[in-house]
């Protein structure tokens, strides 16, 4: 397997865009290929995640559009990647499996999403069609509800009250807030309070507005390519250290929807790959699409041991300047969630924090050497982990 | 040539009709429903069709608030997440209780299993009939206190 790495990263603006996907991707992609110092026909493969262009905007077949958009040559072949909220960094790994087995040498990954063309119930449904629809889906469970179910479970699994439990569920709301207001690329740049989150609407009890990420309008780009030609491309390449996704069943077929058994097992595959243990890692950017997400996801990765992650938020060990930064970037919750490009957003973020970059914007992870993405697709039907790392 | 013991359309004809049905693994024991090809524990294809009790437990459950297109008109509804006798998981509607007075006493509570259809409006779940509507066959899982 040959070393692999990430030279340059791109993407847009997160919240409304009155773009389409096609050019949303564009923006970031050439942002990513500028900053490879190389040209678009140097690409020899595009991965694109897009979840939902059919409904938002009728369109279908959007990979080679966007390729021929940003002038990739006409041999160059494109592919669509579909699992919903992680489709882009399934797009990642793939880039990675392809140029770790040497059949392509520089592959762009990413992906786009334009939810808020479609309207909150719409885009509701649509999600809902991530849930499986022949024994699930026509009970009219949502997103919100998916994880407010396992809010409960988990309160009832570890003795945790359940207003306890949302207490420190509005803290990493209100954490990750923090953190998004000082990103110029975040959909909402506001801090918020916990009485804030407590006081706001019910959305699928006992999940409130603020516990929720938002619809979002956005795309995020990067170019993988092997060590040899990183090094030439640009001054800090980050390498891929090791990349793990696993296939989760239907809600109805978990046993223990807590311990999320497909990022288990994604996370144990990334580790081995990387020959690193969780407690190396030193920033992460992890799917925090509802506040309680977040807080088993960072059990599930190995960062607190189970049932003792709302407590480890209580405390501050994942804010920034803690024992494990979760999510400086405002994560999904505050910097938002266009779902087809959510993974590379995430990449995007840890690259740049390796690269010592955020100082001037005040969320940098100081001396941050490796780092973890953690993306969610459905009722964690599609887990995917990645790890990076300054050194190969 | 391999057969699909229980098709979903089956699955759901026989649950309009008042019964639950599913797999019984002749290899481990195990019981699996909703059904699928292989057993849930040992994907073994060597399962018997058996009649579920059609009693669970409700172990979870959420009140849905902001709905998806189409359930507008019903909302708030109650999802909840149930374990089946046997020992499989469910997710269904729990109806016959208000929304509005729910609370948690209701975890650990008997349920009996049965189903209903969508609301009118719900379009482009199972097989897409025309102008997107549903087809007879869609039905949600229901759970009723016992």
């Amino acid at each position: 397997m040959r070393k692999v790495c990430v030279a340059g990263v791109g993407m847009t603006k997160f919240g409304k865009s009155e773009k389409s996907s096609i050019e949303m991707f564009a923006e970031a992609a050439m942002e990513a290929i500028i900053g490879s110092n190389i040209k678009p026909s140097d690409i020899q493969c595009l991965y694109l995640g897009n979840v939902f262009g059919d409904f938002e905007e009728g369109q279908a077949l959007m990979a080679p559009y966007a390729a021929r958009e940003i002038g990739l040559s006409v041999g160059t072949p494109s592919l669509r990647f579909e699992g919903a909220c992680a489709s882009a960094s399934m797009a990642i790994r793939d880039a990675f499996v392809a140029v770790a087995g040497g059949f392509y040498d520089v592959v762009l990954a990413g992906g786009t999403e334009r939810e808020l063309a479609m309207g909150t119930p719409l885009a509701t449904r649509t999600f809902n069609m991530a849930t499986e629809q022949y024994y699930e889906g026509m009970t009219g469970l949502t997103f919100p509800g998916v994880f407010a179910i396992l809010s409960r479970l988990y309160s009832k699994k570890y003795g945790i009250p359940l207003s306890k439990l949302k207490e420190r569920m509005a803290m990493v709301a209100v954490k990750n807030h923090k953190n998004g207001a000082k990103n110029p690329l975040a959909q909402f740049r506001k801090e918020i309070t916990v009485e804030e989150v407590l006081s706001g609407p019910m959305i699928a009890e006992p999940l409130q507005l603020l516990d929720c990420c938002p619809f979002t309008d956005g795309a995020a780009a990067i170019i993988i390519t092997t060590e040899e030609k990183a090094k030439k491309m640009v001054e800090k390449p980050v390498y891929i250290l090791g990349v793990g996704q696993g296939s989760g069943a239907p809600l109805y077929r978990q046993k223990d929807f807590t311990l999320i058994e497909s990022r288990v097992a994604a996370a144990k595959t990334a580790y081995a790959m990387a020959g690193i243990e969780p407690k190396d890692i030193d920033v992460a950017e992890v799917h925090d699409c509802f506040t309680i997400a977040e807080i088993v996801a960072t059990e599930c990765l190995g960062f607190f041991d189970f049932g003792t992650a709302s407590e480890a938020v209580e405390k501050g060990e994942t804010q920034i300047g803690g024992r494990i930064p979760i999510n400086p970037s405002g994560g999904l919750k505050s910097k938002g969630h266009p779902i087809g490009a959510t993974g590379a957003a995430q990449a995007y973020e840890i690259v740049k924090q390796l690269r010592g970059e955020f100082v001037e914007r005040g969320t940098q992870v100081e001396g941050a050497k490796i780092g973890l993405t953690d993306t969610l697709g459905g009722d964690s039907g599609v887990i995917c982990n990645i790890l990076f790392g300054i050194k190969g | 040539m391999v057969t699909y013991k229980l098709p979903h359309k089956e699955f759901n004809e026989a649950l309009k009709s008042g019964k639950l049905m599913g797999f019984k693994c002749n290899s481990c024991g195990a019981y699996t429903c909703p059904p699928k090809i292989n057993c849930n524990e040992c994907a073994s294809m060597d399962m018997v069709v058996v009649e579920f009790k059609g009693r669970a437990e409700i172990k979870s459950y959420t009140i849905i608030r902001v709905s998806p297109e189409g359930f507008e008109g019903v909302v708030p509804y109650i999802v909840a997440l149930a374990q089946l006798e046997e020992g499989p998981n469910l997710v269904g509607n729990l109806v016959g209780v208000d929304p509005d007075k729910v609370t948690d006493e209701i975890i650990g509570k008997k349920v009996k299993i049965g189903c209903k259809p969508a609301p009118p409006n719900v379009k482009y779940c199972g097989p897409i009939g025309k102008d997107g509507k549903l087809t007879p066959e869609m039905v949600a899982i229901t759970f009723s206190l016992m």
